[in-house]
């Protein structure tokens, strides 16, 4: 599984850690998800706990908020490196169906991911 | 005076400052004031994004900001300004003496910084240069949400 596209969720506080562990609970799937904490950093440390976690693979890049310290951390990463796309505002729904989907190329994959986690949230009434 | 925040943070525009201290103080305006950043379209492009539709941000070197603090203070609209280091809000301090608050919002571990509260490190050097400005009549606290305690500069030492 090497060559399949990993996930990357960044958030504030423990979000990130909660929505990993939430969907191996769902989906049984481990390691596809790695979790970043913003928590307790600067902006540069936090680009060298991403570009870690990362590593050398094709890698989709989960954040939390449209905006803010995990944003731009994930911008200036992409900015710098291929083969890595940007997802902003992180569901559970839209990490659940990526796991499934991983033989995608990273652009293809955020596109999805997107798709499905803004199909996600609605009004239920 | 609607010059509502001079805050120093390390993160610089980030959602402490967008969301907690923008909805708090009903801000319009953020101004970055950061040398490197303010010379970097890259960098700017960065912090732009996320930047709520009802709120503008400027981006300015210290210099240009020292320059500016009066329109602020003049200004109907609120505005919180964010500095990236103890360095620069002393230099904006000494250019522009009638900025008088100042908020440490987030400055987190570097070599050669210890820890002064969960989201405070600083040397001593840092310390120092805040007590001199302390010392000169601007009241500093550290304070990274508005719903946390304002702990003053002497409990940090």
């Amino acid at each position: 599984m090497n060559n399949s596209v990993q996930g990357i969720v960044v958030s504030h506080a423990r979000l990130a850690e909660g929505l990993v562990d939430a969907v191996a609970e769902i989906t049984g799937e481990r390691g596809a998800l790695q979790p970043v904490s913003n928590e307790g950093c600067s902006r540069a440390v936090l680009g060298q706990r991403l570009a870690e976690a990362i590593g050398a693979r094709p890698a989709v890049v989960f954040v939390d908020l449209p905006g803010g310290s995990c944003l731009q951390a994930a911008i200036a990463y992409l900015r710098a490196h291929r083969d890595v796309a940007v997802v902003a505002g992180v569901n559970l729904a839209m990490l659940v169906d990526f796991v499934y989907h991983r033989d995608l190329t990273p652009a293809g994959a955020a596109q999805r991911a997107s798709e499905v986690g803004g199909r996600a949230v609605r009004v239920v009434e | 005076m609607t010059l509502s925040l001079v805050r120093v943070d390390d993160r610089l525009i980030h959602g402490q400052v967008v969301v907690g201290w923008g909805h708090a103080l009903g801000a319009k305006q953020l101004v970055l004031v950061d040398d490197e950043v303010s010379a970097n379209e890259w960098e700017r492009d960065i912090y732009r994004v996320g930047v709520p539709p009802d709120m503008t941000i400027e981006f300015l070197s210290v210099e240009q900001a020292a320059r500016r603090v009066s329109d602020w203070e003049a200004s109907s609209k609120r505005t919180i300004v964010v500095l990236g280091d103890v360095a620069a809000v002393v230099r904006l301090c000494e250019l522009a003496p009638h900025v008088k608050r100042v908020n440490l919002g987030g400055i987190h571990p570097a070599p050669g910084r210890r820890q002064r509260l969960p989201y405070v490190f600083m040397s001593d050097d840092e310390l120092s240069a805040l007590t001199a400005l302390a010392a000169r009549g601007v009241d500093i606290t550290a304070q990274d949400v508005p719903t946390a305690r304002a702990v003053p500069l002497r409990e940090l030492a």
